[in-house]
Parts: structure tokens; C-alpha cells; sequence
């Protein structure tokens, strides 16, 4: 019987949304104590899957048995009651509320007269915080901590809760390498605990390192179950994608120019420290470093974004003030933020109105009216480039799955045209066949002369994709290296963690 | 060596002093309404001694009592990122039917002529339940059909005065029993509208601060999707929201029977701006997700200071009302800068 192995069986599970079929009868078996990777494309279905899982949405037809017991019409309290926690793929805080509130939201520990027991709650989220290592004030407001730190938060939320089976959507999106390796360690932690986990990520390193099996899913269907031992990369990608990718990093060698931007010695108040760098025409400056270094401040300050303490900024020799974003878009820099959540996307407006955003100025035509046909045709263009899963332009984004909410976002900043493009985290998200598409998209924007600045988290994609590397460590650059082909990862971490230093101190 | 520790030591000093200051204007900025009330007294004071003399001082308490406690229902209302037009309606329509089944056995237009004289009691359990059950038909419009909050209780507010007026057919009920009109005496120089007032301060910040239902009002106006997805029964606490800011249009219906000694169909018309004033002013943010009890209080307090201390100056009445609304503007800007994200 397959009952005792299995703490989840799903079965023919169908989902439909008006207009959109996400699940077309797909399966998904996990055992007690395993690890289950669940991998797939944007648009996938894998998201659909977990939430029709946890009851936020009821599958349209399909059975769930969970412990060998059929469950039915059930909301997400009655899930987290028979054992199911999730760490949703998109960020869920209550910005102006404490951690410990967010944590045990819905499950306060009471007094004897039924009243939130604060003390008590305090005590409790800092054993959950302990847990995960994290030192924070349990009463600190969500929206004081870094994105990282919040995602960090919802990690600790969903073990909390004592689960049997945890769904983890892309947990790591939005985490540095150590507290990847960090959670890596809980979740080995809970399955020896006998726990199960689902596991989603496009990160395929990770899927290798962490996961016993895994399954994968492609519009809508699933393909099939391996054991992660019996699978290698190209296997892996050929049945996520249907056809093998022969080049995930397509960097095309052009001339690099002259000097177009060049920063000295910018610092602001708490985040960075006289942080000095340039960036040449046709160049893509890499910019590595841990979660905290300070890159997403340093960029965000030099796009008017955040004030900045002292420092200069010149752009083709000529020293430029730019102190609002608006600034920052007359001297052409285009700016993709690094959590789309929070900063990037309108989620009630279409796909169509989220891509032109940034851009209306340049569909305006002499009548000083809209040029929707030329909009229409750009958008249109970049959903075919990039492979935006939508039914059509006029789909609300809230709607698209968070891989192809990214690739409308890296679509908005493209379509400007800047001289100078800063992308923080390009690819988060993003399946490996896009990341391969934006890959080249990139580099070709750089062969036009276009200078690019790129934040990443992911080392190979920092030294597939750059010229030189910028690496930060607690606010100050540690190194501007050259890339070459012998650099290696480890090379680039002694400079991320400070234990090595090409620059003279200042 | 020496040096690079007394370096360090300096850099922390500066650090300490900075963070020292930044705590200040923290504080400065958190309570800056309560200054900003301590600020208005002085200043009417000294321009008008008499209105620092007890009798008035309660005189403004009282006042403020009345859309004080609408105010505080409101205050979950709007932090949970709803709207509440309807209070000042529900104020009058439960006021008006208490007063009914309040009246003297003499009186010379009896709404129940065959009734006799009811205790007390029962017009105020009228009152509350005809509020909170309105208040409740509100919040399940809002939570089961989706309609915003503006719409279904504008249509409440419509309705509820429609209610009042057929309800006497436009006359108003007036010779209320004692019962009742003790609600607005005073106990020694202690009114008791501002007793009652103070319970049900008590009564919000407790359910606000210290009840899972308080944590969950947050968490929907802060955001929806994260009190859904931690299993918040959503709907159910829509419901009971309206349903408690319907229940204080109740007590505050009562209070005004008590104090006017009679109701009449047209009562409390306009109230709900008033008390929506009164919460926004207090810091509470029309965002949702953030606001206090003692903002709402103090919003109240800060209106009927002025109303009072405007009239003992004899400043005239189409003056006040451009104050008014200058101060509720400029709150408002004062506070979306508190909340800006801090970069
Ligand atoms: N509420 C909704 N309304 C309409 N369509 C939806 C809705 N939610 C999801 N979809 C569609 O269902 C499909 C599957 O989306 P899902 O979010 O499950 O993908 P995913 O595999 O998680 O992708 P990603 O890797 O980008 O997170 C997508 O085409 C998406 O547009
Ligand atoms: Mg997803």
C-alpha cells in the first residue's frame, strides 16, 4: 500500500481560471522525510499547485490525500491544522506591525481571560528566531528589515507552525548565499525530524545539493518523477524545457569605450562607505557581495532613490546632481529594483500598462497623444522575446505567475533605451530558459554601447555575464576585478566576506 | 593602536549622539498630536482664561463624547482599510427608536401610547443592537459581495435616515424617562458622557491591543493576502468590525438622547465626518494597517478644543469650519511623512 509511504498524494489535480487552464490533471507524490523538488517553468503551475494544496484556491477537479485521508472543501486554517505550512512565493508581511506579530498572526498564545499573551508571544518568537539564527528585536516592524531579512522571517513562520509537510515556493529568491546555506541546514534539520518538504526554486545548483527527488511540470502537465541522484543538468533542463539550451551565459565580445559613468567616493548614512567605481560604454560591471554589503543602497542612492551623504557622480565627464528618480531618468538611467513586490509592479493594472509604465513619454505622439498601436507592437515584441506566459497584453500581472511578473519588469526597463541600465537581481525567479533569453537581451544592449550595471546573488551568472566584478562587503568595495576565464567562485568570496582586499583601505 | 581604539570610540560616541537624536524626533513625530493639543490649550488660555475653568474644561469633555465614541469604532474601520459613512445614520435611527420605547407614561405625543413606561434597560439594549446588527449587515455586505466599504455603507447611511424618518414620520420623540436623561447628567462635576466615554476607550484599546480580533483588524488593513494566508477567517472579522463600530453609533445614540433629552430625525446628520475627522487627525491612516486608540481620542479632543475655545473667542462659525479643515489636511500630511518608509 502506498499509504504508509507517502505523507501527500495528489491526484489529477485539473485547475482552471477564467480563460487560463494552470493544471490539466498533474500528479504529485511525497514520501515521509523526503525532500521533493518541484520544478518546472514560469507559468508552470507550480504555484497553482501548492496554493490548491493549502486550500487557498480549491482545485477545480482532483483528489488530495494527505496521511492516506481524502481532504476536501478545506480553507488554508484547516490546512495549517492537519499539519501543512507554506512560505508563499510572494512576500506577505504586515509592514507595520512587529515580527512576533506577523509570526503568530492567527494563532496568538492567549491568557487565561482569552487575551493576547504579549510576554509569552515575545518568548516564543525568539525561540523561533533562535532557530533560524537570526538576532532580531521581536518587536521591530516588518517594514525596518531588508527584504531578505523578512523572507528570513517567513521562513521561521512556516516552521513555526510545527508542520508535517512545508511548502517552500522559491524561498530563496531573495536570500544571499549564506543564508541559503543556512536553510539548507534547517531543512535537513526537519527531515531528519521525519518532516516532509516540497521545494521550489529555479536555482538548479540548489535542486542538486538539496532535494531526493524531483518532480517536473510543464504547462500545466506533468512530466514526470526522478530520483535526484539519476538526474544530471541537461536532463533536468530537457524536461523542464522540452529542448536542450546550449548556452546559458551568450556573452558576445564587443569593443568596450570610453568612460560614461564614474562614482567617487559616495556614501550615505549607515549602508555604504566612499564606494568607488566606473563603468564604460559597451561594458556590463558585474556587482557581487553577501545580503547587507550595501549594493542594492548604493545603486538605489545613485538612482536618486535614497539620499546620499557626500560623494560625485559623473556622467560622461560632466558632474551630475540627481536626487529623485526623476533625475535620474533625464540623464537615462533605467533602474530594475530588486524586489518587485514592493517597488515594481502596479498589481491591478495589465501586463500592457506595466511594461509602458516607465516609458510614455516615448509613445506619445506629436498630436501629444498616446500611440497605442506602437505600444501595442513593443509590448508585443518583448512578450515574444522573453516568452511572457499571458493569455494576451491585457491580463491584469497580479494574474501571471511571479516568473513572468519579473519578466514584465525586466521588459519596462529595457523598452526605455537608457544609456545607463542597472539591473538589482535580473533574473530572480526567472526559468532557466528566459534567464538564457534576458542573458542576451543584455549583452546585446551592451554590443549597442549601452553601459549596464548588474547586482547578482548567483556567481555564475555574475561571471558568465560581466567584464570586470565589483565586490562589496559591509558598505565598502573590497575588490574591481577583471574577469577572466580562471576566476573562480571561491576567489570572489574571500573579497564578499572581507578576507581579501584588492584596494588600497580607505 | 592606541589611536585606532580612541578612533573607534569617537566614531561610536557620534554614532550614540546621532541615534539619541534620531529617537527624539522618533518621539517628536509619534506624539506630535499630543503636542500639538497641549499647544492649542495654551494658546486659547491665555486668549481666553475662562476656558481653562473646570466647568468647561468637562463642558469640552462632553462634548467631544459623542463623536468621540464613533471615532473609536471608526478607528478599527479605517485601520482595516474600510470606510464607515453610515455612523452618523445609525446614531440617529437607534436613537430614535430607544427614545421611543423610553418615554414617559405621560407624555403628550407617545410614540406606544398602550406601552406604560418601560425600565430603562430596554431602550439601551435597543439601541445596542439595532446599532450593532446594521453595523453587522454593513460588514457582511462588504465581506460576502465585495462591494468597498464607500459604497455599501453610503447606501447604509441612505437607508438608516430613511428608516429614522419613516419611523415617526418626521416628528421627533421627545419627554424621555429619567433613565435615559441620566445619561447625560453628571455625577458631582463629572458628566457622565465622559464616564462613558472613558469605559469605552477602555473597551476599544483592550480589543484592539490585546485580543487576537485587534491583531487581526492589523493584519487586514495592512495587508489582505497575509492575513488570509495565516488562516485569519477574514470575512468573519469584516463583520465584526462594522458590526462594533455600529455598536458605538448605538452607545453614542444613547449618550445624545441623554444629553438633548429628546431625538429627532435629522439628529447627528453630518457626525460621520466629524468622527472620521477626528480618527484621521489621530494618525490613524486611511492606507490601512495603522492606528491607535488614544490617536482617535486625542483627534476628538483636538476638534472639540477648538469648537469650544473658537466659540468662547467669539470667532464666527464659518471661520471654525475652514480651521477644521486645515487642521484634518494637514495631519494627514504630517502623518503620511511619519509613515514614508524610513530610507
Ligand atoms: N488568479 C489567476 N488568474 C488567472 N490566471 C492565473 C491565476 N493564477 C495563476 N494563473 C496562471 O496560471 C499559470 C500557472 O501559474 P503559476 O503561478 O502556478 O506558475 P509557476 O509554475 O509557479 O511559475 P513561476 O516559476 O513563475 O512562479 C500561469 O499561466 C498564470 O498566468
Ligand atoms: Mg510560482
Amino acid at each position: 500500500m502506498t499509504e504508509n509511504k507517502n505523507i501527500l498524494e495528489m491526484k489529477d489535480i485539473v485547475k482552471t481560471f477564467p480563460g487560463v487552464k494552470a493544471l490539466k490533471g498533474v500528479d504529485l507524490n511525497i514520501g515521509y522525510g523526503e525532500i521533493h523538488a518541484v520544478m518546472g517553468e514560469n507559468g508552470a503551475g507550480k504555484s497553482t499547485l501548492m496554493k490548491c494544496l493549502i486550500g487557498i484556491h480549491p482545485q477545480t477537479s482532483g483528489q488530495i490525500y494527505f496521511e492516506g485521508k481524502l481532504i476536501e472543501n478545506y480553507n488554508t486554517a484547516e490546512a495549517l491544522k492537519i499539519g501543512i505550512s507554506m512560505i508563499h512565493q510572494e512576500l506577505n508581511p504586515v509592514e507595520f506591525r512587529s515580527i512576533a506579530e506577523n509570526i503568530w498572526l492567527g494563532r496568538e498564545p492567549k491568557t487565561k481571560l482569552g487575551l493576547v499573551d504579549h510576554k509569552k508571544m515575545y518568548e516564543m518568537t525568539k525561540e523561533v528566531l533562535k532557530k533560524i539564527d537570526l538576532n532580531e528585536d521581536p518587536k521591530k516592524l516588518m517594514v525596518d528589515l531588508t527584504v531578505a531579512k523578512m523572507q528570513m522571517i517567513e521562513i521561521a513562520k512556516a516552521i513555526s507552525y510545527n508542520a508535517k509537510l512545508i511548502i517552500m515556493d522559491e524561498p530563496t529568491s531573495a536570500l544571499t548565499n549564506k543564508e541559503i546555506k543556512q536553510l539548507f541546514s534547517i531543512m535537513r534539520k526537519l527531515k531528519e525530524e521525519g518532516k516532509s518538504i516540497i521545494y521550489i526554486s529555479h536555482k538548479l545548483d540548489e535542486i542538486f545539493e538539496i532535494s531526493d527527488k524531483v518532480s517536473v511540470y510543464r504547462d500545466g502537465k506533468y512530466i514526470g518523477t526522478e530520483d535526484t541522484d539519476k538526474m544530471d543538468t541537461a536532463k533536468l533542463i530537457k524536461m523542464m524545457v522540452g529542448r536542450d539550451i546550449d548556452e546559458m551565459f551568450p556573452k558576445v565580445e564587443c569593443p568596450i569605450g570610453d568612460i560614461k559613468l564614474e562614482v567617487s567616493k559616495l556614501s550615505d548614512r549607515s549602508h555604504f562607505k566612499n564606494v568607488s567605481f566606473n563603468v564604460r560604454k559597451g561594458e556590463i560591471l558585474g556587482v557581487a557581495g553577501l545580503v547587507g554589503a550595501g549594493r542594492t543602497e548604493v545603486i538605489e542612492t545613485l538612482f536618486g532613490l535614497r539620499t546620499r551623504m557626500s560623494g560625485q557622480v559623473k556622467i560622461d565627464g560632466k558632474e551630475v546632481m540627481i536626487n529623485s528618480p526623476q533625475d535620474a531618468k533625464v540623464n537615462k538611467i533605467a533602474l530594475l529594483t530588486e524586489d518587485r513586490r514592493l517597488n515594481g509592479i502596479f498589481p491591478m493594472l495589465t501586463v500592457f500598462q506595466n511594461a509602458f509604465m516607465a516609458n510614455i513619454d516615448k509613445y506619445v505622439k506629436k498630436s501629444k497623444l498616446f500611440d497605442h498601436k506602437k505600444a501595442t507592437e513593443d509590448v508585443n515584441k518583448f512578450v515574444d522575446i522573453i516568452k511572457i506566459k499571458t493569455p494576451n497584453i491585457y491580463q491584469k500581472i497580479e494574474n501571471l505567475s511571479g516568473g513572468n511578473q519579473q519578466k514584465v519588469l525586466v521588459a519596462r526597463w529595457l523598452m526605455t533605451e537608457p544609456e545607463i541600465l542597472i539591473l538589482d537581481e535580473p533574473t530572480r525567479g526567472i526559468d532557466v530558459g528566459a534567464k538564457a533569453e534576458i542573458h542576451r537581451l543584455i549583452s546585446t544592449l551592451a554590443g549597442q554601447g549601452k553601459s549596464i550595471i548588474m547586482i547578482s546573488s548567483e556567481l555564475p551568472e555574475i561571471m558568465g555575464m560581466s567584464d570586470r566584478i565589483m565586490v562589496m562587503h559591509e558598505g565598502k568595495v573590497t575588490g574591481i576585478i577583471d574577469n577572466h576565464k580562471d576566476l573562480t567562485q571561491e576567489e570572489l568570496m574571500l573579497y564578499a566576506t572581507g578576507q581579501a582586499t584588492s584596494l588600497p583601505n580607505n | 593602536m592606541a589611536e585606532d581604539t580612541k578612533k573607534i570610540k569617537d566614531n561610536k560616541e557620534k554614532s550614540e549622539r546621532d541615534e539619541k537624536i534620531e529617537r527624539y524626533i522618533e518621539l517628536l513625530k509619534k506624539y506630535g498630536i499630543i503636542v500639538a493639543l497641549i499647544l492649542l490649550v495654551v494658546v486659547i488660555s491665555v486668549a481666553e482664561p475662562k476656558f481653562l475653568s473646570p466647568k468647561n474644561l468637562f463642558n469640552v469633555l462632553a462634548q467631544s463624547a459623542i463623536y468621540g465614541i464613533m471615532a473609536l469604532g471608526l478607528t478599527f474601520v479605517i485601520i482595516s482599510k474600510g470606510i464607515d459613512l453610515s455612523v452618523g445614520s445609525l446614531l440617529a435611527f437607534a436613537g430614535i427608536v430607544a427614545a421611543s420605547l423610553g418615554q414617559v407614561s405621560t407624555a403628550t405625543t407617545k410614540y406606544f401610547p398602550s406601552l406604560g413606561e418601560l425600565p430603562v434597560l430596554v431602550p439601551i439594549l435597543a439601541a445596542l443592537i439595532i446599532g450593532a446588527l446594521l453595523g453587522a449587515v454593513n460588514g457582511g455586505l462588504i465581506a460576502f459581495t465585495g462591494i468597498p466599504a464607500f459604497i455599501a455603507t453610503l447606501g447604509m447611511m441612505t437607508i438608516a435616515r430613511g428608516f429614522t424618518l419613516m419611523y415617526t414620520g418626521g416628528k421627533p420623540v421627545s419627554q424621555l424617562i429619567p433613565g435615559i436623561k441620566f445619561l447625560g447628567d453628571k455625577i458631582g462635576p463629572i458628566p457622565i458622557p465622559v464616564i462613558i466615554y472613558g469605559l469605552m476607550i477602555f473597551i476599544t484599546w483592550i480589543l484592539l491591543n490585546h485580543t487576537s480580533f485587534g491583531k487581526n483588524i492589523y493584519a487586514i488593513g495592512g495587508n489582505i493576502k497575509a492575513a488570509e494566508v495565516s488562516g485569519v477567517n477574514v470575512k468573519k472579522n469584516l463583520v465584526m468590525i462594522y458590526a462594533f463600530a455600529g455598536l458605538t453609533c448605538g452607545v453614542a445614540a444613547l449618550v445624545f438622547a441623554g444629553r438633548v433629552g429628546s431625538v429627532h430625525p435629522g439628529a447627528a446628520l453630518g457626525y460621520e465626518l466629524t468622527a472620521i475627522a477626528a480618527t484621521t487627525i489621530g494618525g490613524t491612516s486611511h492606507t490601512g494597517g495603522i492606528g491607535t486608540v488614544w490617536g482617535a481620542v486625542v483627534g476628538a479632543l483636538i476638534l472639540s478644543v477648538l469648537r469650544n475655545g473658537l466659540t468662547l473667542l467669539g470667532v464666527q462659525a464659518y471661520w471654525q469650519q475652514i480651521v477644521e479643515g486645515v487642521i484634518i489636511i494637514v495631519a494627514v500630511i504630517i502623518d503620511m511623512r511619519k509613515n514614508a518608509k524610513k530610507k
